[in-house]
């Protein structure tokens, strides 16, 4: 059986724009408190609220996202 | 369905502002020029603008064009190279204010080569000045007190300028959300697939926030596209 898809980040690309917080059906990017190495204020995903649609991915301008 | 934004545009970190359109509309290009296979013949003319730093942060071959040139550009390009796609990748200031000349002369000649407007209704990377597809009251840094359309004209619409005009296609797309953006792709794609059969000139305008000029903030700036914008840029197919 084909594992079930996930999403996963890489929140040193990430910008703080909030484009996903704002589009995710399910709540469940939200801010979190870690700043990266280019000073904005990332976010985090719970991976037990994600339903790994993919928006997030669509929505972002930094490519963060990754659904595979 | 995987989601993977293709490798010529992950390689590096962008140097786009947070919550800027460009970094959506280039992983759009990106994503139709890897689907069709295009990735080592692609040609990029970028102007001297805020997309000029696709320079740095794409791995398609790109030349950077005069101020507001990319479009001539482009069209050289083309001529010498007929086998390789083209594509000029400008904002709404070089394609309606600075290269208007040229915008209206390809369009009569109807030149095959593709090209990307990114329209943000001001002018970006100079610091925020009006452009002709500033909104009527926009506040911008040379209009402070908002654009008085009697004095500087309402927001140029491309598809009135080329109504009369026989070119290959024209579209108008959003960056404003998800939905937007798969109908942008879309239209991305249908340009793409018209450039490679010889058909003409190929122009889609895509609706892009740009946070730091308009002094809003990114999720804000995205709903003032389709709060605003939209009702003086209709989005859809013009020509095909």
């Amino acid at each position: 059986m084909k594992a079930k898809e996930k999403v996963y980040t890489d929140v040193a690309r990430c910008k703080g724009c909030g484009y996903c917080i704002q589009a995710c059906p399910k709540q469940a990017v939200t801010v979190s408190d870690h700043i990266n190495e280019n000073g904005y204020n990332v976010i985090q995903v719970d991976e037990n609220n994600c339903i790994a649609c993919g928006i997030c991915y669509r929505v972002c301008p930094d490519y963060v996202f990754e659904i595979r | 369905m995987q989601l993977v934004a293709p490798e010529t545009v992950t390689f590096t970190k962008s140097g786009f502002c947070p919550g800027c359109g460009h970094g959506l509309a280039v992983r759009l290009i990106a994503e139709t020029v890897e689907k069709m296979a295009l990735n080592e013949k692609l040609i990029t003319v970028v102007d001297v603008a805020c997309g000029s730093l696709n320079i740095n942060s794409w791995k398609f071959d790109t030349i950077m064009a005069a101020h507001g040139r990319p479009i001539p550009t482009a069209v050289g390009v083309k001529k010498v190279r007929p086998q390789n796609p083209v594509l000029a990748y400008i904002g709404d200031g070089a394609a309606y204010a600075i290269g208007m000349a040229e915008m209206m002369h390809v369009g009569i000649r109807n030149d095959n080569i593709i090209t990307i407007v990114i329209n943000n209704s001001l002018f970006g990377m100079t610091g925020g000045q009006c452009a002709p597809t500033s909104l009527p009251g926009q506040v911008t840094t040379s209009t402070p007190h908002g654009k008085n359309a009697e004095k500087w004209g309402m927001p140029f619409q491309i598809e009135k300028a080329f109504s009369g005009l026989e070119i290959a296609y024209l579209a108008r797309g959003s960056l404003a959300d998800a939905k937007g953006m798969n109908i942008s792709k879309k239209y991305i794609e249908k340009a793409f697939e018209k450039h490679m059969n010889g058909e003409g000139f190929c122009l889609v305008e895509l609706l892009s926030p740009c946070p730091t000029n308009l002094n809003m903030s990114p999720v804000k700036c995205a709903q003032r596209i389709n709060e605003e914008m939209l009702r003086y840029f209709p989005l859809g197919e013009f020509k095909m």
